[in-house]
Parts: structure tokens; C-alpha cells; sequence
């Protein structure tokens, strides 16, 4: 699949990118039918290990990556199949490395939770809640130091906002005027626990805190994180410094695929309130067929398009041989 | 690998006496000076040139943006060090004493160790992180802590771990162009420490030890500070009539493990001494290759000597029974080799 242009330095009002929407939700279509892909892997027990969802989050990962260039960095997290593919991947090397094959991201070796893909900028998901913080600000240190004018973002979740290497993060970001974006997707839930019973006060206060630029955005309309990350992207690649986007928004499935009974800790009703109401990919198709930039039939077109190309690609990844046992003991060390 | 022995025969003219601070500070500078993408972060590097004054003029030299001051965050500058690393950059992040890597572990060992790994070959992190170990230095529990043994246990980092200015020197700047994360620890105690370092440069390869005394009856390997002890107590051996080799390993991680089975397997008894501590520790790990790879020379059990398994205390008359000294390690080799 071709990627459209990306925008330059300018910022581009969002009014004048009508037709760029249609492109927007075909991103987010492809991150929501490859979630659904991988979840079937799982439930049929084709796929080693497990996965975490990114289903309901998708306005996060395109409104942001969309306002980056493919030399722009991303640093992602156990939840990120998203930002991989908002950022570039393409989905037979997801598949392949989902399911522990050599033609794979990583050759098999990272599996779902550390997908990493220089070729786009995607210096690699991270399982340690937080964890790539520390990387994402100094990748932003390089670049300042290298003098070229890219930018980064570090994805991370609610959950990220109890570790402190964040904090340590943000601090040097601010005083070094660094260009990462810090986008912080409060899915709601730390896991298994909501929240609001993990952390004081404001969320957006501890940014603030650091002097950072910062904004409470609703994280399920791709057409706002988009505004908001051109904002904060423009004004890193410049040299302004960092931002801070709180995006809210929801995870629709549980923390992974094997969390299916989860009412203990999160109420049906608001699942469904939010799967309802609250769902980007209808929110954005909505917004399209209002404008007459897409009509019901477009849209559905554009659904089986995509779920061709991810047969196709879970075809080939499903083929594809796993890797060579002797690779075990390769890229220990450079 | 071979041991090395050759690479200390500089000639006489060129080579100088300098500390081991100086030895780091020199090495950083001439990295620095050919490659743009070095760089130092850490807390109080810049005009303070650290606490032990191993940096002092680098600032100088390099400015600001290459020495960077950082906030007390030894997390977040480990952090910082990987992100550069894996875009283009050579950060070597200053840990100012080694009992501090504890704050750093998730960086190193769930990032840097094993992102080149997890990507798949595609991502590098070239990264080095400059630490300390060694007591008596009268620092307490938590200042004196010899713990180069937590990262010698993770695959994918590589650890040095030097004993002498000219190693100290040729080490470092391996470590430096190395596209691997290296943990080099500096025994704090031998900063002041003076020998020969030749004027012309020089490097020397990670993975390779060196015979720092040729012996026949015994073979004293060891790490970092405790080289030092081992060259003191063949000294001691020597007047008991004991000739004591002592093997310096050089580096724990690449290991070089045919240099001190060769080494073993010509004197047929061993004993490995190391600051960090005894249990789970690289005197354990060292002692079980020489078993392996020299038991039918052996003529004695492989005896293991590192520092006492309690906190490490502030009192001199209770730090100093900590740590293995000259006379312990000359007693253990003589009761070795019947002596006593």
C-alpha cells in the first residue's frame, strides 16, 4: 500500500485536508481488522504467546503518526501494533513476527511486544511499562545534537504515568528543549485497575510541572489528535521544544487477548457505551459521510479492500518458515 | 584468544607516567577528537570534571554540548544514552559510583542489553557506561559496592574491567568504538595510581586478558583493584619461594577462557580474586571454566576469594576485613601448594 505525502514543515490547516481523511480511515480500518486478525490467531491458538489490543485506541496512533514523516521516530509500547503500522509497517512482516517467523520484523526474535522497524522510524515497541521514555528523549537529544530536524514521539499509556524514569524523561526534555512529543493514551486502566486508583492528582499537571506544553485532547476523533500533533510536531521541528498530549481514550477489547472475563474490574455497560458512542472509526466515517467526502458504500468498499490485503498477508505470514535454529545465538552482540 | 603480553612493549621515549584517572580522561579526549558522535552525559561531568576529578578540563576542550551536566537522574541519563545511541550517536553516560547502577538496571539490562537481539540484528546501541567499584575508601554501604558481576550475568552487554592506566586507556577506547553497550568500572581507588602509558595511540581488543606476572606454581586470576592485590602477593610468594602467575582478566564479558586455562593448565593450581561479592559472583563463574577446561592439571581444589558477603560497614577496622588483601591471597597459595 502507497503512503500518501507526508506534510512538510509548514503546518497545513486541517480544512484544506478533505481528502486526506478517507486516508485516515483507511489506517484506521487496517489497524482494526489486523487487531481482529490477531485476536482469531489467539483464540485458535495459532499464535505463540499473547497479544494486547490496540482496538479503540486507532485515532491515537494515524491522528499522530500522520503529522510525522518517515523519518521521524516513534518509540512504542506493549500495546503498539498500532503505532507500527500508523507509522509505516507493513502487515505480512507484522504477521510474520506476531507469529515467530523469519520474515518477521525482528526475524521472530521480538514478537508482538518489541516490533521495531528502522526503515520507518520505529526505534521498537517496549514491554516495560514507561520503559522507552528513556530512549525516545534521548533519540531527541541526538537529534539536536546531530542538527537535523526530526522529531519524536514517545507513545505510552496511563499505566507509564506511575514509573519515574518518565518524570527524569521529561525534565531533561524540558531543560535541553528537545523535540519529542510525550502522547499519553489513557485507555483508563492500568491493567486491571482503573486509573483513577493509581494516580493523584491531574494528569496533565505532571507535565505542566516540567513547563511543557501540554493538552487534554478526545482521543477518539482522529481529526483532533491530528490537529493536536501537528501543533506539537511543528513546534518541536523548530526547535520549541517538547509537548505533552494527554489523549483519552479507550481500549474496546482487555488487556490481552486472554483477558475475556473482565467485568470484576470494568462494568459491560461502559464497554459497550464506549463501543457504541464512542467507536474513531465510526466517529471519523460519520464526519465523512456528512461532508460527502464518503458515502456508506465507499466506506464498506474500503473495509473489504483492507480485508483482502490482510488475508493475503496472513496468508504469507502463515507460510513463511520460522527461523533456523542456530539462529538462537545470533545478534547477541553486534 | 591469546593472552597478550606484547602489547606492553612500547618503546621506552614515548611512554610516560600517568595516572589512571589521567589514562581516562586522555582516552575520552582522543575519541572525542575523532569522532563528533561521542559524547559525555552525566551529573557533575562538566566544570566539576566529577567528584574524583577523572574529566577535569574536558569541558574545556569540548563545550557544553558535548559534557553534558546532567540532573541527578541516573535512570534517565541511562535512558538518554540508549535512545542517542540507537540514532547515531556514541554517549558515554558517567555513573558516578557503581552502587548506582541499580538505578539504571531496567535501561541496561531490559534495553540496551537486548535490543540488538530483540530487533532482530537491526538496531545497535553503542553505548558506555563509566562506573566505579572498590572499598576502603571509608564510603559505607551504599558508595562501595563492587558490581560488575549483575552485568556480567546479561547477555548482551560487554564488561571491562581494568587494572592498570595503559589498560585503563587502550580498554576505554574500544569500549568507545565498540557498537555494543559496554559497562567499564573504574576500581575509584586506583585513580592516583601511576604507569607506564605510551604518547602514540594505542587500543586494546575487548575479550583479551593479559599476563601481568609470568609464574609456574600458581595462577592468580584477577579483576579490576584486586590485580593489584594479586601482584602484591606474588611478591610475597616469591620471597616463600612460590611462583605465582597473575592473569588479569581484563574484561568478565567477553570472557578469555583459553588464556587462563592455558594459564591453569601450566601452573595446575588456581586461585581467582575479586572485589565483588563472593556468592553468585565472577569468582564463581571464573573458578567453574578453569575446572572444566583444566581438571585433569589440577593439583588443588580452585579456590575463590571476593569480598565478604555482608553490607559493606563504614568503620575502617571492620571495612577493611572485607576485601581480600595481599597476605590472604599469599596465605591461601601457599597452603595451595603445600608451603605451610
Amino acid at each position: 500500500m502507497s503512503r500518501p505525502k507526508q506534510p512538510k514543515t509548514q503546518p497545513v490547516s486541517v480544512e484544506k485536508f478533505d481528502e486526506r481523511w478517507l486516508h485516515f480511515y483507511r489506517q484506521m480500518v487496517k489497524i482494526r481488522l489486523f487487531e481482529e486478525e490477531v485476536n482469531q490467531l489467539y483464540l485458535g491458538a495459532k499464535m505463540p504467546g499473547l497479544a494486547h489490543l490496540y482496538i479503540g485506541e486507532e485515532a491515537v496512533a494515524v491522528g499522530v503518526c500522520e503529522a510525522l514523516r518517515r523519518t521521524d521516530y516513534i518509540t512504542s509500547t506493549h500495546r503498539g501494533h498500532g503505532h507500527c503500522i500508523a507509522k509505516g509497517a507493513t502487515l505480512d512482516k507484522m504477521f510474520a513476527e506476531l507469529l515467530g517467523k523469519e520474515a518477521g520484523y525482528c526475524r521472530g526474535k521480538g514478537g508482538s511486544m518489541h516490533i521495531a522497524d528502522q526503515e520507518s522510524g520505529n526505534l521498537g515497541a517496549n514491554a516495560i511499562v514507561g520503559g522507552s521514555a528513556g530512549i525516545a528523549t534521548g533519540a531527541a537529544l541526538s537529534i539536536q545534537m546531530r542538527g537535523t530536524d526530526q522529531v519524536v514521539v514517545c507513545f505510552f499509556g496511563d499505566g507509564a504515568l506511575g514509573q519515574g524514569l518518565l518524570y527524569e524523561s521529561m525534565n531533561m526534555a524540558a531543560l535541553w528543549k528537545l523535540p519529542v512529543i510525550y502522547v499519553c493514551e489513557n485507555n483508563q486502566y492500568n491493567e486491571y485497575t482503573h486509573y483513577s486508583e493509581t494516580t493523584a492528582g491531574p494528569l496533565t499537571a505532571r507535565a505542566e510541572a516540567f513547563g511543557i506544553q501540554t493538552e487534554s485532547i478526545d482521543g477518539q476523533d482522529v481529526r483532533i489528535v491530528h490537529k493536536a500533533a501537528v501543533k506539537s510536531v511543528e513546534k518541536a521541528r523548530v526547535g520549541g521544544g517538547p509537548s505533552f498530549i494527554l489523549c483519552n481514550t479507550y481500549r474496546f477489547h482487555g488487556h490481552h487477548v486472554g483477558d475475556i472475563d473482565r467485568a470484576y474490574y470494568r462494568p459491560k455497560r461502559e464497554e459497550e457505551e464506549w463501543k457504541s458512542r464512542r467507536d474513531p472509526i465510526q466517529i471519523l466515517g460519520h464526519w465523512l459521510i456528512k461532508n460527502k467526502l464518503a458515502d456508506a458504500s465507499s466506506l464498506s468498499q474500503i473495509k473489504s479492500e483492507i480485508a483482502t490485503d490482510i488475508k493475503r498477508a496472513l496468508d504469507a505470514a502463515l507460510q513463511a518458515p520460522y527461523p533456523e535454529t542456530d539462529e538462537v545465538t545470533q545478534h547477541v552482540y553486534a | 584468544m591469546k593472552a597478550n603480553t606484547e602489547n606492553r612493549s612500547v618503546s621506552e621515549t614515548s611512554t610516560r607516567q600517568i595516572t589512571f584517572a589521567q589514562a581516562i580522561n586522555e582516552a575520552l579526549a582522543e575519541e572525542m577528537r575523532r569522532d563528533p558522535t561521542v559524547f559525555i552525559i552525566g551529573e557533575d561531568v562538566a566544570e566539576a570534571g566529577t567528584p574524583f576529578k577523572v574529566l577535569s578540563g574536558l569541558v574545556k576542550e569540548f563545550g557544553t554540548k558535548r559534557v553534558i551536566d546532567s540532573p541527578i537522574s541516573e535512570a534517565g541519563i541511562a535512558g538518554i544514552g540508549v535512545g542517542a545511541a540507537m540514532t547515531g550517536m556514541r554517549p558515554v553516560v558517567d555513573i558516578m559510583f557503581g552502587d548506582f547502577l541499580t538505578l539504571t538496571m531496567d535501561q541496561l539490562v531490559n534495553q540496551a542489553a537486548k535490543i540488538h537481539y530483540m530487533s532482530g540484528g537491526k538496531l545497535k546501541v553503542p553505548l558506555v557506561l563509566r562506573t566505579t567499584l572498590g572499598a576502603t575508601r571509608r564510603s559505607a554501604a551504599q558508595h562501595s559496592q563492587s558490581l560488575h558481576a549483575w552485568v556480567s550475568h546479561i547477555p548482551g552487554l560487554k564488561v571491562v574491567v581494568p587494572a592498570t592506566p595503559y589498560d585503563a586507556k587502550g580498554l576505554l577506547k574500544s569500549a568507545i568504538r565498540d557498537d555494543n553497550p559496554v559497562v567499564f568500572f573504574e576500581d575509584k581507588m586506583m585513580y592516583q595510581l601511576k604507569g607506564p602509558v605510551p604518547q602514540e595511540e594505542y587500543t586494546i581488543p575487548l575479550g583479551v586478558a593479559d599476563i601481568k606476572r609470568v609464574g609456574t606454581d600458581v595462577t592468580l586470576v584477577a579483576t579490576s583493584s584486586m590485580v593489584q592485590v594479586a601482584l602484591d602477593a606474588a611478591d610475597r610468594l616469591d620471597e616463600a619461594g612460590v611462583s605465582a602467575e597473575v592473569v588479569d582478566v581484563r574484561t568478565t564479558v567477553p570472557l578469555d577462557k583459553e588464556a587462563l586455562i592455558g594459564s591453569v593448565k601450566k601452573t595446575s593450581r588456581a586461585i581467582v580474586i575479586d572485589e565483588g561479592y563472593e556468592s553468585y559472583g565472577v569468582t564463581a563463574e571464573i573458578a567453574s571454566i578453569i575446572a572444566d577446561g583444566a581438571f585433569y592439571y589440577l593439583d588443588a581444589p580452585v579456590k575463590r576469594m571476593g569480598a565478604m558477603d555482608v553490607p559493606v560497614p563504614f568503620s575502617p577496622v571492620l571495612e577493611d576485613q572485607t576485601v581480600p588483601t595481599p597476605d590472604a591471597v599469599a596465605a591461601v597459595a601457599k597452603t595451595l601448594c603445600n608451603k605451610i
